[in-house]
């Protein structure tokens, strides 16, 4: 079926669509041999293969991502798609942060400025509220948690709207705030926060710290929090990752241009439908990858460790 | 930290009355933050925009300077939404795109999951690595690269489909509901996979083996061991994506940038933006959230009622 809706159809076995490949598809078909637990050859050139095949599927956008931004614009018309034709990835570079007035900095600034503190801020209301309710019995517990989770099922476009309409009253549009606000408040981390301080924090531990004197605040300052340090991290980087890939919000929110984060800015360029700006929409389109690749490539087990958790307990 | 364990082994444990009295300013304190804000931004505009749905706002004077009137009218917004023929063929276009695009994306998540967990599989991370890409890359950055891909003139897809005597129009409005398909499909593909692929991993590993001696094939062991096994997370996924579906925005949006066949309220989400920004109807706007909102919820329920019916049978 993907055939139909890609227009990159997978080939199928045995004719190979020929084409360049920069980045080539880890090491598929098997190198070492068969190991004792019976699996026959053919059938794990097979999966090896088809594994291989999907892999290109969601690799080829990007390189092709890759290779475009180092064409001049038109090069980006002339040229075979999958490969270089001059390299002028510096004067893109130079063009992206000086078209438009300059303006590419500065969203990429407020990007990193709405995740950052996005991030910080989910992680800190998030894990405060996600510890109380594993940790204290109190009148209401699975009501508010089970309120908090309903939040999760929730539309976010059915949010939106009428958030605009609630922040103009109180003339928070526009602003950062704007933004920010509706950022920090994840119920996925109250919900992740729950559950990893229900099984990694032992009960003794707090009452020990009660009988020495310790402050309920200190307790989670300097126990609580080193305690549940894996958890906060996939907290700050789904949240740090879902306030940059934002664009919904920010769209509604603001119309100041000096607002706009990277998303809105890269989205309204694109619009301005320009043939002849298209190697500047694409090489800010790869500049602006390029931070959440990295995080992404080096904190791998953080994000599976959050999606296990919404998996297992869900 | 050792000096404070140690204590809790001691025979007298610690006075709970101690803990319990200053219990409810400290929950207060950890919970309160978060709660306020979660009114704030969930529970306030619910109840906000289901008050607008009923109202309608007009804007009064010359040029509708003077201020905006509103005024009661019960269920007339709902009313004009759902005989708007616009917003049912957007819904029907979800609906459509919800049948095929979630099943599709799931079975190969699945099956991308337990080709990747089964023993034959070699470079392991590697995969998981790469089909997991594409989600870090943002909806709009996404949509804006295969919109390039998509355009005849650039894409180097269309190039070698052309080699071999095809030339759709993928951004005619015909295709492009499939283009736009393909796209969530390539972003969500691989975090749906996750998912799955860690609910594998809880698995005991003595189940495959005992399975194995008692002559199992991989197959046998994937089909009644592993995907039964995996079912929650599937309907989890499952109900994420319908919602998800129902608030396609971001791809056909971006599209609707370079394709004629998108129009302003081709989804019920972009309905409802057109109709509060364009429109300036507030009302409607309301009212046609609402509506997505509730179908979201009610598709979510009978979903889950019927793969977990399905499986307990």
């Amino acid at each position: 079926m993907i055939g139909k809706t890609a227009p990159e159809s997978v080939p199928t076995g045995t004719a190979p669509v020929p084409r360049r490949q920069g980045a080539s598809p880890p090491p598929g078909a098997s190198r070492r041999t068969a190991r004792p637990v019976g699996v026959k050859r053919s059938s794990r050139l097979v999966l090896n293969g088809v594994l291989a095949l999907t892999a290109l599927y969601f690799l080829l956008p990007v390189w092709w991502l890759l290779v475009s931004s180092t064409k001049t614009n038109s090069g980006l018309f002339g040229s075979n798609g999958f490969w270089f034709a001059g390299l002028h990835l510096v004067e893109n570079v130079k063009d992206v942060f000086s078209f438009g007035g300059g303006l590419y900095g500065r969203w990429i600034l407020n990007s990193a400025i709405y995740s950052g503190l996005s991030g910080i801020g989910a992680t800190v209301l998030g894990s405060a509220c996600g510890y109380a309710l594993a940790k204290f019995e109190f009148r209401g517990r699975g009501v508010v948690f089970g309120f908090i989770m309903s939040g999760v099922l929730v539309p976010s476009s059915l949010l939106t709207v009428p958030l605009y309409l609630m922040f103009s009253k109180i003339h928070l549009v526009d602003t950062y705030w704007a933004v920010i606000i509706p950022s920090v408040v994840s119920p996925f981390a109250v919900y992740l926060s729950r559950v990893y301080a229900q099984d990694a924090i032992p009960d003794t531990v707090l009452e020990a710290a009660r009988i020495d004197g310790a402050g309920e605040l200190r307790i989670f300052t300097k126990i609580v929090v080193p305690m549940m340090r894996p958890a906060l991290v996939t907290v700050f980087l789904f949240s740090f990752v879902a306030a940059w890939n934002n664009f919904f919000l920010a769209l509604v929110m603001l119309s100041n241009q000096k607002l706009y984060p990277i998303t809105l800015g890269l989205y309204q360029w694109f619009t301005q439908k320009d043939q002849t700006t298209y190697n500047v929409v694409i090489t800010g389109s790869l500049l602006s990858v390029l931070p959440l690749v990295i995080a992404f490539l080096a904190l791998g087990r953080f994000w599976r460790a959050g999606l296990s958790a919404g998996s297992v307990k869900g | 930290m050792s000096a404070l364990t140690r204590r809790t082994t001691g025979p007298e444990r610690a006075p709970r009355r101690t803990a319990v009295k200053r219990q409810r300013g400290v929950v207060a304190l950890f919970v309160g933050p978060f709660l306020a804000l979660f009114l704030l931004v969930f529970a306030a505009p619910i109840v906000y925009s289901a008050i607008q749905s009923l109202y309608a706002e007009r804007a009064s004077g010359p040029l509708g300077l003077g201020g905006i009137t509103s005024r009661f009218v019960g269920f007339a917004n709902f009313s004009t939404v759902l005989h708007s023929g616009d917003y049912w063929h957007g819904m029907a276009r979800v609906f459509l795109f919800g049948i095929v695009q979630v099943p599709f994306m799931l079975c190969a998540a699945l099956a991308l999951a337990l080709a990747l967990d089964s023993i034959a599989a070699r470079g392991v991370a590697a995969f998981r690595t790469v089909f997991f890409l594409p989600y870090a890359i943002p909806g709009v950055v996404a949509a804006l690269l295969w919109s390039y891909l998509y355009l005849p003139q650039i894409s180097p897809y269309t190039k070698l489909l052309g080699v071999i005597g095809l030339h759709p129009d993928l951004l005619g409005p015909g295709l492009v509901l499939w283009s736009i398909a393909n796209i969530t499909t390539w972003t969500y593909t691989g975090y749906n996979m996750l998912i799955i692929l860690s609910s594998l991993k809880t698995i005991p590993q003595e189940l495959f083996e005992a399975a194995r001696i008692d002559g199992a094939s991989e197959w046998q062991i994937a089909w009644r061991i592993k995907v039964p096994a995996v079912r929650r997370a599937l309907v989890l996924a499952g109900v994420l994506s319908i919602i998800g579906t129902l608030q396609l925005f971001t791809e056909p949006t971006v599209l609707q940038g370079i394709s004629f066949g998108v129009s302003s309220t081709y989804t019920p989400t972009m309905y409802a933006f057109t109709a509060a920004f364009s429109n300036s109807d507030s009302g409607v706007a309301s009212a046609g959230s609402i509506v997505v909102a509730l179908l979201a919820g009610v598709l979510s329920v009978v979903y889950y009622r019927f793969t977990m019916r399905k499986a307990d049978a």
